[in-house]
């Protein structure tokens, strides 16, 4: 029942980011080339995601437990450490660079595009060299809920 | 007269956060695909069904817009192959080092209010500004 849902919520995410806009690459940079010509629309996807999860959340954290698993599984609202801001800039750098990020890239992997294939390939490469470089010694790289958000 | 890219933003914008809150209300998960990622590359299997499930949502629903005749993606003629791979190596690694993308700190963190993923997505917009002004309108608009 888990994976049958979070298989439909994976539908419905990448449905969203299509029809936002989000997956083409040149509507994100449109959005961030605010000393261009700006193109705002990227904005109200955030407007619109936000304002929905941030309606819901607390309806949801009402329930003791989630529907099909024993617990709900949530980062800690820690605080922003110079490592989270570090790699906020890089993580910006790239996207500006490529106007891709990692929802989008996955999503557009069935339209065998070479150049989704070529972008999603370097960042696996990427998110494993990552993985390989602090698996031991740093414990906020470790297994733990508190991958994202 | 309100732009039809705005409408579809916002829309694409409800169902990307309704599609957060099916998964957290059914498997008490927050949709950030990076970390979802990060997580099948470093943890056992047995825990990794709805991470493969969600991935394989996002494959399959961006497949079948695809086949609808959607506009799934569309590649920047501006772009190179290397600076595809530099900016792949970059979201990898940063997504990882900063624990969050635009799922996970942009649309999740941000709705439930967490301080840290509005800095970070405060971050990512600022020095994403900053690249697309240096790569168009200093380095000539191709990379």
């Amino acid at each position: 029942m888990r994976s049958i849902s979070a298989f439909f919520s994976g539908i419905l995410f990448a449905v969203g980011l299509v029809i936002s806009g989000l997956t083409n690459p040149v509507n994100v940079i449109g959005f961030l080339d605010f000393f261009g010509e700006w193109k705002p629309a990227l904005a109200f996807v955030m407007i619109g995601g936000i304002g929905i999860y941030a309606l819901l959340y607390p309806l949801v954290l009402k329930r003791r437990i989630p529907l099909f698993a024993p617990a709900f599984d949530l980062p800690d609202a820690g605080k922003a450490t110079p490592r989270l801001i570090a790699g906020a800039a890089a993580f910006g750098i790239g996207w500006g660079i490529g106007g891709v990020c990692p929802g989008p890239a996955i999503t557009s992997l069935g339209t065998g595009a070479s150049e989704v294939l070529v972008f999603t390939g370097s960042l696996l490469f990427g998110i494993g060299l990552f993985h390989i470089a602090f698996r031991s010694g740093d414990p906020a790289a470790g297994d733990g809920p508190s991958t994202c958000g | 007269m309100i732009p039809p890219e705005f409408i579809n933003a916002l829309i694409g914008g409800l169902l990307i956060g309704l599609a957060g809150i099916l998964l957290l209300i059914s498997d008490g998960k927050i949709a950030g695909i990076s970390g979802m990622i990060g997580g099948l590359l470093r943890s056992q299997t047995r825990l990794n069904g709805w991470r493969y499930a969600f991935l394989g949502g996002l494959i399959v629903g961006g497949f079948g817009m695809h086949l609808f005749g959607f506009q799934v993606f569309t590649p920047l003629a501006t772009r190179s192959y290397g600076a595809l791979i530099a900016a792949g190596l970059l979201v990898g690694l940063g997504t990882q080092i900063g624990s969050g993308c635009t799922s996970g700190h942009g649309i999740c963190g941000i709705g439930r209010l967490s301080g840290r993923s509005l800095i970070a997505t405060v971050t990512f917009v600022v020095t994403g500004a900053i690249t697309v002004y240096v790569v168009e309108h200093i380095l000539g608009g191709a990379l």
